[in-house]
C-alpha cells in the first residue's frame, strides 16, 4: 500500500499529504486487528474490579494464574490439556463463520463426537490397536459431521436458521445420549466401559516429563495439525474459496456459479467434524470412557475461541491457550476468589470483543 | 436573497478521507422546482441528507426562512416542514399505506390506542385533496412502483411539508408516469411548495425545473435561471470537460445464431409469471438491447438466461446448443454475464482484486492443483488485466470494496470480457458509474461485438440502449411488445410501449 | 376428570416462565433485535428474586427485585446491540455466560455456597380461590394471574397501540421510521428492556415456587422460550399456546413417570417442534425482516 495509493486518492481532496494517505489505512488496519487485545485487556481490568469487591488483591490472583499456568510442568500441562477441546472448537466456529454461519452446535456435536470415539473404541476391543484409534477418530468426526448437517440441510432446504438449530440440536444431542445411554453405559452409572488399549490417545508427559501428571495429550498436536489444514483449506482451495465467498456475499456466489446449499452444508459438516473430534482430548486421551455431561461449556467457549482469534487457524490456537489458561487458573485460585470469575471474565471479554469490533471499525472507516 | 425558504451555507460534510461535500452552498427560493445536478457521486444525495438530518455536517450552517436551525435528526427536518422522498423508497412493505403514512404522527388518542380508521380516513381526505390515488388500506408491497411513489409524496405532504425533496424520482418510472409526476410536482409548486428534484438526466432539468444548480465532486461549480444555461453548459459543468461523443464504428453482424430464446416462461421470486413467452434470437458480432421500465421481467430473463432461475418452459440455446442449466454450467458454455447489482452480485467486496477476477471460474486447473487454488498464480494473473481495463489502483492484493463505483464495474468488466464467451448478457453496466468509466465500458462493449460476440444488453437508460444496440426490443409485463432499429425510432416512441400505451 | 383438571393445572403453571420468555423475547425481536439472553434475564431475574425476598422478608420486593435484574441485564444486552451495534446473538450468548457466572459467583460470596441458597419466602396462593379443588394453584397464583393478564395487555400493546406499530415498523424497516423521525435506538432499547422485565419475572416464579435460588435452575427454560416465539410466530397470543404445548409436553413427562416411554425422547418435544416450525412444517415461521440486523443511520 506505497505508491499507488497515493495516485488514487481523490483529486483536489483536502488530506491529501501522501504520509497520511499511506499511514492512514496501516493505522486503521492496526485498529482493527487491536480489538482483541483491547478486549481481553479491558475484561480482565473488570475482573479486577470484582476481585477487588471480593476482598482480594487483584495483582495477586491474576499472578496466581499465571503462575498456575506458566510456573509449573504440570499447570502448563493443564492448561495444554484445557486448551486442547478448545483449539478443535474454535476452528469449528471459525470455519462456519467463514461460510457465514453461526455455528452454536459445536458443544452438541463434540459431546456426540466424544460419545461416537467411545462406542467406536470399545467395539472395536478385537481389532488390531492402531484400527481402533482411527476408527474411534473417524467415529467422532463422523458423529460431528452428521449432527452438522442437519441444520445445513435445514437451511440448504428450508432456509432455516442454523442458529436456533443448532441451539436446539444441543440440547436433543444431550438427551439422545442420555436415552442411548440406557444400553451403553456400564450398569447403575454414566459413563461407557473403558476402551481398549489399542484407542488410547498416549499423554505428553511420555515424551515431557516435566508435564507430569498432568493429561494433556497428543490430541493437542492433532488439533495443531488441523488448524494447518484448516488455513490451507480457507485461504489454499477450491471449497475454501467458494467458502469464503458464500460467507461474505452469498449473492455474489450464487451468480458464479457456487452451489450455496451445498457449500454451506459442507462447511458445517467439516465445522461439526472438528467439533467432534474435540471430544477425544478427554474421551481418548484423559478419562478412557466417555461420561455424560463431559463437555462442560468447551463447544460455547469455542464461540469466544474463534472471536478472540478473528476466524484464523493461527488466531484460534492462541485464543484456545488464552482461555485454557484461564479455565484451569480458576481451579487453582478457588479458595481465595469463587472459580466463576473465570466464566464471568469469558463473557465479559466476548462482550467487549463484539463491541470493540464495532467501534474499532467505525474509527478505522473513518480514518480510511 | 433573505427571501430564501432554504439556504444553506457552506456544507462540508467528510466520510473518513473521503470528502463527499466540499464547502457547498444552496439555495432554494419559495414556490419554486430546483433542479440539483451532477454525475453519481457527486454528493447531491448527501447534501440533502444534510438537510433533512439523515447526516451532521462537520462544517457549516442552514437557514430556513432566513432563520439559522440546527437539524440534528430527521424529527427537527419535519418539524421545520421539509419532506424528502427517498431514492429507494422509505416505506414498512408489510405495513398498509395508512400506518405507513401515520407512522410517527400517529391520530391521537388517549391511551395511546391505534386509530386505524381515523388514519385512513386522514388518507382519503389527503389523497382527494392532491388528486393523488391510493387505497389506504392497501399493503405496500402489493402496489406498483409508481402507486408506492405516490404514497411517498402523500407521506411528506401529511406531514405539511413545504419543501418537498425527490431524489432521482423517475429513475424508476416509465416516461409516461414521469410525465403524470411532474404535473403533481408543477401542481404542488404552483400551490406554494418548494421543490428539490436531485437528478442526473438533463432532460428533465429542462422541463421541469426553475432553477439549476449543478455539483461536482462535492462542490457546487454553479447554478442560476434554467434559462441562463445550455444543456451544453450544464453538461460541462457536470463532467468538468467537455463531452466526448462515443466513436461508434462498426463491422456488419455475422449471420451466425449465437443466442436463441424461444418461449421462455420465467417465474419471479413470488413465484408468478414475469416472463410470459419470449422469443428472441442474437447474432454474433451484434447487440441487442432491451428496454423497459424496470420490473417487466427484464431481470428474470437475464437471471433465467445465466443460469440463476429456472425456466417453467421455453427452450434456450448457445450456439445452437442446448445451454445447460446451472450458473456455472452456462459459464462453461460460453456464457458471459454482467449483472444489474454489480456490489450484490457481481463482485465479492471483502475479496482481494485477484480474487474477485476468478468469481465463477475458481474450478479452472490452471489456477492450481488438485483442490489447490494458489494465491500467486491469481496474483500474477491479476495484474495484467488491472491494467489492461484500467482498474485503479492496480493492486491485485486490495479488497474490492476499496475501489469506486466506476473501477468495481472495469473489475467486473474485466472478468467478463476475459471470458471464452461467444455470448455476453449485459445488465445496466453504467449504471451508477461516472462519465470517463461510462465512455470506457461503452467502447469495449462495442470492440466485444466487433470481435464477434453477441451482446444482450438490458438498460433502463433509453439512450444508452440506443447509442449501443443494433437491434431494440421493448419488454412489457413479460412480453416483447416491440422490435424496431435504433435508426427508425425515438425515445417517445420506445417509452409509449414501455408503459403499453402503444396501440397493438 | 380430576387427573384431567390436575394435569391441566400442572401445564399451566409449567408454561408460566416459558409464557413471560416468549412473550418478552417477542418484543425485542419484533423491534429487531435477537434476544438469545432471555436465559440469562431469566437466571439473573431468579437471583433478583431471591436477593430481594431474602434481605427484606418479602415476596412483593423480591418480585421487583427480579424485574430490576431482569432490566439491568436487559440493559447490557441493549447496550451492546443497539448502542454499539454489536452482533446481536454473540452478545445473547455472552449474556447467558455471564449470568451463568455471576450468579455462582454471587451465591459464593453472599450465602457461602456454590449449590443454593437459603430459604426464602414464596409468593402465597390467593386464600378464597386456592381452594377451588384441582386448578386452585392456577387460579391463586398471583403470578399466573399477573402473566395472563400481560399476555392480554401485551397482545393489545403490539398489535393495536401506537407504541407497537412504531415498534413493528422499526422491526421491519428502520430507515422508514428513522426518516420520520421516530429514533431506532429508542424503540429497540425499550423492546429489549421489555423482554428482560418480563424474563425477570419468569425467573421470580421460578424461584418464589422453589422458594431458593439454585445454581443454573433456569435449565435451558430461556431457550425453551426462545423457542415458543419461534413456534408462535412472534406474535404473543401464538407463544402462549407454544408455551402451553411445551408445558402439556412436560406435564405428560411427569404423568408418565414409571410407564415405558422414555422421558428423553419426550424432553426432545420441544426442540423437535421447534425445528419442524423453522423448517416451515408447520405453518410459515417468518422473523421480523430487519432482525438481527444492526441499525447504522450512516449507511442507510
Amino acid at each position: 500500500m506505497t505508491g499507488p495509493a497515493a495516485t488514487a486518492a481523490p483529486a483536489g481532496g483536502p488530506a491529501a499529504a501522501p504520509r497520511a494517505v499511506t499511514a492512514r489505512p496501516r493505522l486503521a488496519a492496526a485498529l482493527e486487528l487491536a480489538a482483541p487485545l483491547a478486549a481481553v485487556a479491558l475484561a480482565l481490568l473488570a475482573g479486577a474490579v470484582l476481585i477487588a469487591l471480593a476482598g482480594e488483591d487483584p495483582l495477586a490472583i491474576y499472578g496466581s494464574i499465571l503462575h498456575a499456568c506458566l510456573g509449573t510442568g504440570y499447570g502448563f500441562g493443564q492448561m495444554l490439556f484445557k486448551a486442547t477441546p478448545l483449539v478443535f472448537t474454535g476452528l469449528a466456529v471459525a470455519v462456519g463463520f467463514r461460510a457465514g454461519l453461526f455455528n452454536i452446535g459445536a458443544e452438541g456435536q463434540l459431546y456426540l463426537g466424544g460419545f461416537a470415539a467411545a462406542l467406536a473404541a470399545v467395539a472395536l476391543a478385537g481389532a488390531p490397536g492402531p484400527v481402533q484409534l482411527v476408527g474411534a477418530l473417524l467415529a467422532a468426526a463422523a458423529a460431528g459431521a452428521a449432527w452438522a448437517t442437519i441444520p445445513g440441510v435445514l437451511k440448504a432446504r428450508f432456509g432455516a436458521h442454523e442458529v436456533i438449530n443448532t441451539i436446539m440440536l444441543n440440547f436433543i444431542a444431550m438427551q439422545l445420549v442420555a436415552f442411548l445411554g440406557r444400553y451403553a453405559y456400564q450398569p447403575g452409572t454414566v459413563r461407557t466401559a473403558t476402551i481398549p488399549a489399542g484407542a488410547v490417545i498416549p499423554r505428553l508427559d511420555v515424551w515431557f516429563p516435566a508435564l507430569h501428571g498432568s493429561p494433556a495429550n497428543l490430541s493437542l498436536l492433532l488439533g495443531l495439525g488441523l488448524a494447518l489444514a484448516t488455513a490451507w483449506l480457507l485461504f489454499g482451495s477450491r471449497l475454501g474459496y467458494a467458502i469464503r465467498a458464500v460467507g461474505l456475499n452469498p449473492a455474489a456466489a450464487e451468480y458464479g456459479g457456487i452451489a450455496i446449499g451445498s457449500t454451506h452444508t459442507a462447511a458445517l459438516a467439516l465445522s461439526g467434524a472438528l467439533a467432534g473430534l474435540g471430544g477425544v482430548n478427554f474421551v481418548l486421551g484423559y478419562k478412557q470412557f466417555f461420561e455424560q455431561g463431559f463437555s462442560a461449556g468447551a463447544g460455547f467457549l469455542g464461540i469466544a475461541v474463534a472471536l478472540i482469534g478473528r476466524n484464523q487457524p493461527l488466531g484460534v490456537i492462541v485464543a484456545a491457550l488464552f482461555f485454557g489458561g484461564l479455565s484451569y487458573g480458576g481451579l487453582v485460585i478457588n479458595d481465595r476468589v469463587p472459580r466463576e470469575l473465570v466464566e464471568m471474565l469469558t463473557a465479559l471479554v466476548i462482550l467487549f470483543a463484539i463491541t470493540l469490533q464495532q467501534v474499532m471499525t467505525r474509527a478505522a472507516r473513518k480514518l480510511r | 436573497m433573505s427571501s430564501s425558504v432554504v439556504a444553506m451555507r457552506n456544507i462540508t460534510r467528510r466520510f473518513g478521507t473521503c470528502v463527499a461535500n466540499d464547502d457547498a452552498s444552496f439555495t432554494l427560493m419559495p414556490g419554486t422546482i430546483h433542479a440539483l445536478v451532477g454525475e453519481n457521486g457527486a454528493g447531491k444525495t448527501t447534501l440533502m441528507r444534510v438537510l433533512y438530518g439523515l447526516l451532521t455536517p462537520q462544517a457549516g450552517h442552514i437557514e430556513i426562512d432566513g432563520r439559522t436551525v440546527r437539524i440534528a435528526r430527521p424529527a427537527d427536518a419535519i418539524r421545520l416542514g421539509l419532506g424528502m422522498v427517498h431514492q429507494h423508497f422509505m416505506l414498512v412493505e408489510p405495513m398498509t399505506v395508512a400506518e405507513n403514512l401515520a407512522l410517527g404522527h400517529e391520530p391521537g388518542s388517549r391511551f395511546g390506542a391505534w386509530r386505524a380508521a381515523a388514519a385512513e380516513h386522514e388518507v382519503e381526505e389527503l389523497s382527494a385533496r392532491h388528486g393523488l390515488k391510493v387505497d389506504p388500506r392497501a399493503r405496500i408491497h402489493t402496489l406498483s412502483v409508481g402507486a408506492q411513489q405516490r404514497v411517498e409524496i402523500l407521506k411528506a405532504l401529511h406531514h405539511r411539508a413545504r419543501v418537498l425533496i425527490l431524489d432521482e424520482p423517475t429513475a424508476v418510472l416509465a416516461p409516461q408516469e414521469v410525465d403524470e409526476l411532474f404535473r403533481v410536482l408543477r401542481g404542488l409548486a404552483q400551490a406554494g411548495t418548494s421543490i428539490v428534484l436531485i437528478t442526473h438526466k438533463l432532460a428533465e432539468v429542462r422541463t421541469l425545473a426553475d432553477h439549476v444548480t449543478v455539483m461536482r465532486a462535492g462542490r457546487v461549480v454553479g447554478g442560476g435561471p434554467i434559462a441562463s444555461l445550455s444543456n451544453d453548459a450544464i453538461a460541462e459543468l457536470m463532467v468538468g470537460r467537455p463531452v466526448p461523443p462515443l466513436a461508434a464504428e462498426r463491422t456488419a453482424p455475422g449471420a451466425e445464431l449465437r443466442l436463441e430464446v424461444s418461449d421462455l416462461e420465467v417465474n419471479d421470486d413470488r413465484a408468478l409469471p414475469a416472463v410470459c413467452g419470449v422469443s428472441f434470437a442474437v447474432r454474433a458480432g451484434e447487440v441487442v438491447g432491451i428496454a423497459g421500465v424496470e420490473g417487466n421481467g427484464q431481470h428474470e430473463l437475464i437471471e433465467c438466461l445465466a443460469g440463476l432461475r429456472p425456466a417453467r418452459a421455453g427452450t434456450v440455446l448457445v450456439s445452437g446448443r442446448p445451454a445447460p442449466p446451472g450458473a456455472r454450467a452456462r459459464f462453461h458454455a460460453g456464457m458471459a454475464h454482467v449483472p444489474a447489482d454489480r456490489l450484490r452480485r457481481g463482485m465479492i467486496a471483502g475479496m482481494s482484486l485477484a480474487e474477485n477476477l476468478v468469481l465463477g471460474r475458481e474450478d479452472d486447473p490452471a489456477l492450481g492443483r488438485g483442490p489447490g487454488l494458489d494465491p500467486a498464480r491469481l496474483a500474477r494473473r491479476a495484474l495484467p488485466l488491472l491494467e489492461e481495463y484500467d482498474v485503479r489502483p492496480a493492486l491485485p492484493a486490495a479488497h474490492a470494496g476499496t475501489l469506486s463505483g466506476g473501477n468495481q464495474q472495469k473489475l467486473v468488466m474485466a472478468r467478463e470480457l476475459t471470458r471464452d464467451a461467444g455470448v455476453m448478457l449485459v445488465a445496466h453496466p453504467t449504471r451508477g458509474v461516472d462519465l470517463g468509466a461510462t465512455r470506457f465500458i461503452h467502447q469495449r462493449l462495442i470492440e466485444a461485438r466487433n470481435a464477434g460476440r453477441a451482446v444482450l444488453l438490458v438498460s433502463s437508460e433509453l439512450s444508452e440502449v440506443l447509442a449501443l444496440s443494433d437491434r431494440v426490443l421493448v419488454m412489457f409485463e413479460g412480453r416483447i411488445v416491440c422490435e424496431r432499429l435504433p435508426a427508425a425510432t425515438d425515445e417517445r416512441e420506445l417509452g409509449r410501449f414501455m408503459i403499453g400505451a402503444a396501440g397493438a | 376428570m380430576m387427573e384431567l383438571l390436575l394435569f391441566v393445572a400442572a401445564a399451566v403453571r409449567i408454561s408460566v416462565p416459558y409464557t413471560l420468555g416468549a412473550v418478552g423475547a417477542g418484543f425485542s425481536e419484533r423491534g429487531g433485535v435477537v434476544n438469545i439472553g432471555i436465559e440469562g434475564m431469566m437466571l439473573n431475574g431468579a437471583l433478583g428474586y431471591v436477593l430481594g425476598a431474602w434481605y427484606s422478608g418479602h415476596a412483593t420486593l423480591g418480585l421487583l427485585a427480579a424485574v430490576v435484574a431482569g432490566v439491568v441485564t436487559a440493559a447490557l444486552h441493549a447496550l451492546v446491540t443497539v448502542r454499539f451495534r454489536a452482533d446481536q446473538i454473540t452478545s445473547g450468548l455472552g449474556i447467558n455466560l455471564l449470568a451463568a457466572g455471576l450468579t455462582k459467583y454471587v451465591l459464593v460470596e453472599v450465602f457461602h455456597s456454590s449449590s443454593n441458597s437459603p430459604r426464602v419466602p414464596g409468593l402465597e396462593l390467593l386464600p378464597g380461590l386456592a381452594a377451588v379443588p384441582a386448578v386452585g394453584t392456577v387460579l391463586g397464583a398471583p403470578l399466573v394471574l399477573l402473566t395472563a393478564l400481560l399476555v392480554i395487555g401485551v397482545q393489545w400493546l403490539m398489535f393495536r397501540s401506537v407504541f407497537g406499530l412504531r415498534l413493528r415498523s422499526i422491526g421491519e424497516r428502520p430507515e422508514a421510521a428513522a426518516t420520520l423521525g421516530l429514533s431506532v435506538t429508542a424503540y429497540r432499547t425499550a423492546g429489549v428492556l421489555i423482554s428482560g422485565a418480563l424474563a425477570g419475572l419468569a425467573g421470580a416464579w421460578l424461584a418464589s415456587e422453589q422458594h431458593s435460588f439454585t445454581d443454573g435452575m433456569t435449565g435451558g427454560r430461556g431457550y425453551i422460550a426462545l423457542a415458543a416465539m419461534i413456534v408462535g410466530k412472534w406474535s404473543p397470543a401464538g407463544a402462549v399456546a407454544a408455551c402451553l404445548l411445551f408445558g402439556a409436553s412436560e406435564a405428560l413427562q411427569i404423568t408418565l413417570q414409571g410407564v415405558a416411554f422414555p422421558n428423553e425422547l419426550l424432553q426432545m418435544l420441544p426442540y423437535l417442534v421447534t425445528m419442524l416450525a423453522l423448517a416451515g412444517w408447520i405453518g410459515r415461521s417468518v422473523p421480523p425482516r430487519a432482525v438481527g440486523v444492526p441499525y447504522d443511520p450512516e449507511l442507510g
